[in-house]
């Protein structure tokens, strides 16, 4: 495990939160620090997706307990797409087709009112087709995604690196991954990684969450936390991940009992 | 059907006043509809037919014959013009306009007037006009047909290939008035034509247009049919689309309503041959008091027929839309593969959608998937754009924007699609988004 000096972006502290009623997270404390990347691990159902959806403020969970600090902010207390525009990225597990809105329309809408809305310049259609293009490298993307409607007839992989190139282009400091690698074949999966390396730098920090630990191979983590029952139950260093991989969840449980 | 009321009747009286010389064909064809539409009568809501369709407004209305000549420069229908589109035929508040219209031959492609194909004797006239939207059990049409006079024809010969559009543009200037619009397609085996059908208004009163477009797809040709019903906001707009496409046959119909108070479109689609293929998609955009009414019935009589249907409403205000998608998959007609969606989309608490998928199968070996949906927006679109740092409102414009504009980006007629739009987006409160 390597100890980080970077400043605190995101101070989880007992959160618990339900939906339909349903008490899924049970008091969580989590810190990250810029520079750090963190994978959260665990069973279905162990609550990693709803961590997500909270933090990034999906309307359908209730926060009943606790505090997060992002960034010097209380992020409970901001709607969803201010927190966007404060630089809290979700990478979706399933993301939502638009179909009718060009890819290029939605990507320069939201690329103008998260950086307009951090005193940045706004890129008009012209520029914007400049700025977007190198990124589309960066994911080894066909321009031709521009054209089509927002992930509407994408494959798994494609939508997974339209996630991606979103976040490129929001640059976001704290980015969330929630099962970005689920479903992709390993040839998707290096040029995700790939591009989510790109990405890191010592003023952010990237949450993974993830079933499996075969994406850490790619983007290694400085810390492994494991989620069960709604609460982080362990954590370690990277070898942790290797471990779920060979001994499953189960003994997390007793240890943890 | 019930007995006439003697408004409706007067309604129908309307629409039959003035019938017109012709050939003794066009005058054997005339009379008997005439015969037909004098003993129909106009359907109420005990019709199933007409259930959510109420056409009772129509009776209280004095409409009248249009007349001719009402003047019209080129200036005045510069919005609605196609650049795509080099021949256009103007009708005028139902009467063909020269001044505006203008017809660029291409090999094989024939368009013309139907006045004109009446007085030279059309032999394709004999053989098709009248014969493929049936008047035996639907008033309008038989009063469309005792009616005939004037129209468009467009007769495409054995693999001519038209690659423009053909803009039949049906203009109302005059209030309290019904117009006929005819439309005659034959494309001939391997033959490919594009029709844009566009029915406008340069005025805010109250008409009635009575619409009737017959489609004959040769063997293995292709008509690709877009219709646009822009009409005024008080408008009455009552339509019947009928074609029979031939083996290996391509029908494709897109239809677009914005206006008319109350409309009703009927699209009537039969197999005549294996192997055709049929794609209908819909959209009705609508809000205030507006009702629309869409009522299609892909007759699949032939084995190995496709058919793709894809039918939207946005329903703003107190509007109220109608979709009833009847698909007949007769006994012989093996291996038919066939989908149906429709999708509805309320934008308000008193907005109302009735839709119904009415899949009739007597085949036993075929591929038959519908669905429909009614409903607002779902939260997570919302909180995926909203993730994206759009705001709330931003986000469900954007939404029913694209909603909408799938079906427009799919009309393949670029100054049409950026017209509709503009539309779309000034209707879905999308401005900020454009």
């Amino acid at each position: 495990m390597s100890e980080s000096t970077g400043k605190v972006l995101l101070d989880v502290r007992n959160l618990s939160a339900t939906v339909a009623g349903v008490q899924i997270l049970k008091g969580i404390d989590f810190t990250v620090r810029a520079g750090e990347v963190h994978a959260i691990m665990g069973p279905n159902g162990s609550g990693k997706s709803t961590f997500s959806k909270v933090l990034a403020g999906h309307p359908s969970y209730e926060v009943t307990g606790g505090e997060v600090e992002f960034d010097g902010q209380d992020l409970l207390a901001l709607p969803a797409e201010v927190r966007a525009r404060a630089g809290f990225f979700l990478s979706f597990q399933y993301p939502v087709e638009v179909p009718g809105v060009a890819n290029s329309q939605f990507l320069r809408l939201a690329y103008n009112t998260v950086m307009g809305g951090r005193g940045r310049e706004e890129l008009d259609p012209l520029e914007f087709d400049d700025y977007v293009r190198e990124k589309l490298q960066l994911l080894e993307m066909d321009p031709a995604f521009l054209e089509r409607s927002v992930n509407t007839g994408f494959s798994g992989g494609e939508k997974k690196r339209n996630e991606i190139l979103q976040m490129a282009l929001l640059e976001p400091t704290l980015a969330f991954l929630d099962e970005t690698d689920s479903g992709l074949d390993i040839d998707a999966l290096r040029i995700v990684a790939h591009g989510v390396n790109s990405l890191r730098a010592s003023g952010n920090a990237i949450v993974l969450v993830t079933h499996y630990q075969r994406l850490l191979n790619y983007i290694v983590p400085d810390f492994v936390h494991v989620m069960d029952g709604g609460r982080l139950v362990k954590t370690g260093g990277k070898e942790l991940a290797l471990e779920l991989e060979a001994r499953g969840y189960d003994w997390i449980g007793r240890e943890a009992a | 059907m019930a007995e006439t009321t003697s408004g409706a009747r007067t309604f129908l009286d309307s629409l039959l006043a003035g019938a017109e010389a012709g050939s003794d064909a066009l005058k054997t064809l005339r009379a008997r509809a005439l015969e037909r539409a004098n003993a129909l009568s106009v359907p109420t809501t005990r019709h199933e037919e007409w259930r959510f369709t109420d056409l009772t407004p129509l009776s209280r209305m004095a409409f009248r014959q249009a007349t001719a000549g009402a003047a019209l420069d080129a200036s005045a229908i510069a919005h609605w013009t196609v650049p795509e589109a080099a021949t256009r035929l103007v009708f005028v508040d139902g009467h063909f306009s020269v001044a505006l219209s203008s017809i660029v031959s291409v090999d094989g492609v024939r368009v013309e007037r139907l006045a004109d194909a009446f007085a030279t004797g059309n032999a394709v006239l004999a053989s098709h006009l009248g014969q493929i939207a049936g008047f035996e059990h639907d008033p309008f049409v038989a009063a469309n047909t005792a009616r005939l006079a004037d129209g468009v024809l467009v007769h495409a010969t054995r693999n001519a290939f038209a690659a423009q559009p053909i803009h039949c543009l049906f203009v109302s200037t005059q209030a309290d008035v019904v117009q006929q619009a005819r439309v005659l397609v034959v494309a001939e085996d391997g033959a490919s034509v594009t029709i844009l059908e566009d029915h406008v208004a340069t005025h805010d009163g109250a008409y009635c247009v009575n619409a009737v477009v017959e489609i004959d797809v040769g063997a293995n040709a292709r008509v690709r049919h877009v219709k646009l019903q822009r009409d005024g906001k008080k408008a009455f707009h009552l339509a019947t689309t009928a074609a029979r496409v031939a083996r290996d046959g391509t029908y494709s119909n897109l239809a677009v309503t914005l206006g008319a108070r109350l409309s009703r479109n009927n699209v009537h689609v039969l197999q005549g041959g294996t192997g055709t293929h049929f794609e209908l998609d819909g959209l009705a955009l609508i809000d205030g008091r507006q009702l629309a009414d869409t009522r299609t019935f892909v007759d699949h009589a032939q084995p190995h027929g496709t058919s793709r249907q894809l039918h939207k409403c946005v329903v703003g205000g107190g509007a109220h839309a109608v979709f009833n998608g009847r698909i007949l998959v007769r006994e012989d007609a093996q291996k038919t593969d066939s989908t149906q969606e429709s999708r509805n989309l309320l934008l308000s608490e008193k907005a109302h959608v009735d839709t119904k998928p009415q899949l009739e199968i007597f085949a036993d070996d075929v591929k038959c998937a519908h669905g429909a949906a009614v409903g607002q927006l779902e939260a997570e679109e919302v909180f995926y754009l909203m993730s994206r740092g759009l705001s709330e409102s931003v986000s469900r414009s954007l939404l029913t924007y694209g909603f909408a504009a799938d079906i427009v980006g799919r009309i393949g007629i670029p100054s049409i699609v950026r017209q509709l739009d503009a539309a779309v987006v000034e209707r879905t409160g999308g401005q900020e988004i454009a």
